[in-house]
């Protein structure tokens, strides 16, 4: 008896693991670690931004000093 | 403690948002599939504008108290820079819309124009819009500042019934609206995935920094432009 119940607990639990899988995801791009190229990519940009955000930073500083009006 | 901490701390938690964005686990959902990632972006977007819009209506009730027209230029670049985190919103919304509003079951384009939180999100906008066009109608500095301080307080009472409100009682749907789960679903302990609450709030705190320190920017620009002015 318990043999039958755990088998189709197990059946139960296989079914609602092969349903989650069916809902498409980027899983292959996962698996060849392609995604770590975009990750790539966009911290690129990221960096790129913030570099350019940090150097406009420094100037206004700058221009700051010479005309002494800090907040 | 260097002053400029929370600065490093946005390039951290963006780097962070980043990764930890495309790379963790998220639910595998129907239809949404793997934009669900769109929430730490899209998202983040329409929270940063809240908060950026937030504290130009602290300044604008500051400056009506105090005249003070540092305040008014706080007030009016936080606003800016609220308007270029909504647009972003927008154009991120459109391109979510496309491939899971729009699918081939049974939404056609006319279905998804007459989302209310499309229509609230951009009313808000073009209340916001407004603003600077009243601020670049004057040439009087006084009488603009105080006229746009006024104005900026009932754009900010606009906002939250056009796009909170509103859509929570003809229906949405954006998440949150009646039909779906209750609450504001990205605060939601229920609606939320939890693994996604780990990136998502720090991603609404580095994004919003980052609009907070390009505010801050445009800021000391307009200050040192008019250091006559605020000096007399």
């Amino acid at each position: 008896m318990n043999k039958i119940v755990s088998l189709i607990l197990l059946l139960f639990i296989s079914i609602s693991t092969h349903a989650q899988n069916e809902i498409e995801m980027a899983d292959t791009m996962r698996s060849n670690g392609k995604i770590y190229t975009v990750v790539a990519v966009c911290l690129t940009i990221l960096f790129g931004l913030f570099f350019y955000v940090f150097t406009l930073d420094k100037k206004i500083s700058r221009l700051e000093k010479e005309n002494n009006t800090k907040l | 403690m260097n002053k400029n901490w929370w600065k490093i701390l946005s390039v951290l938690l963006l780097v962070y948002t980043i990764i930890a964005g495309f790379l963790l686990d998220v639910p595998r959902l129907p239809i949404l599939n793997e934009t669900i990632r769109n929430l730490y972006f899209h998202v983040c977007m329409w929270f940063g504008m809240m908060i950026l819009f937030t504290v130009s209506f602290v300044y604008s009730i500051k400056y009506l108290k105090s005249f003070d027209y540092r305040k008014d230029i706080i007030a009016s670049s936080f606003a800016n820079v609220g308007i270029l985190f909504g647009i972003l919103g927008y154009l991120t919304g459109i391109l979510w819309v496309n491939v899971t509003w729009i699918t081939d079951q049974s939404q056609s384009l006319g279905s998804v124009l007459k989302e209310p939180k499309l229509i609230g999100a951009a009313i808000a906008l073009l209340i916001y819009g407004a603003y600077f066009v009243l601020r670049g109608s004057f040439t009087d500095i006084d009488k603009r500042a105080r006229i746009s301080a006024v104005y900026n307080i009932f754009a900010f009472a606009m906002l939250f019934p056009s796009i909170w409100i509103i859509p929570r009682i003809v229906g949405s749907l954006h998440p949150g609206a009646p039909g779906s789960d209750t609450g504001n679903p990205a605060l939601d302990r229920k609606d939320l995935d939890g693994a996604m609450r780990a990136v998502f709030y720090p991603a609404v705190i580095g994004w919003t920094l980052l609009g907070v320190w390009i505010a801050g920017l445009k800021i000391r620009i307009e200050i040192l432009k008019n250091k006559n002015i605020i000096n007399e």
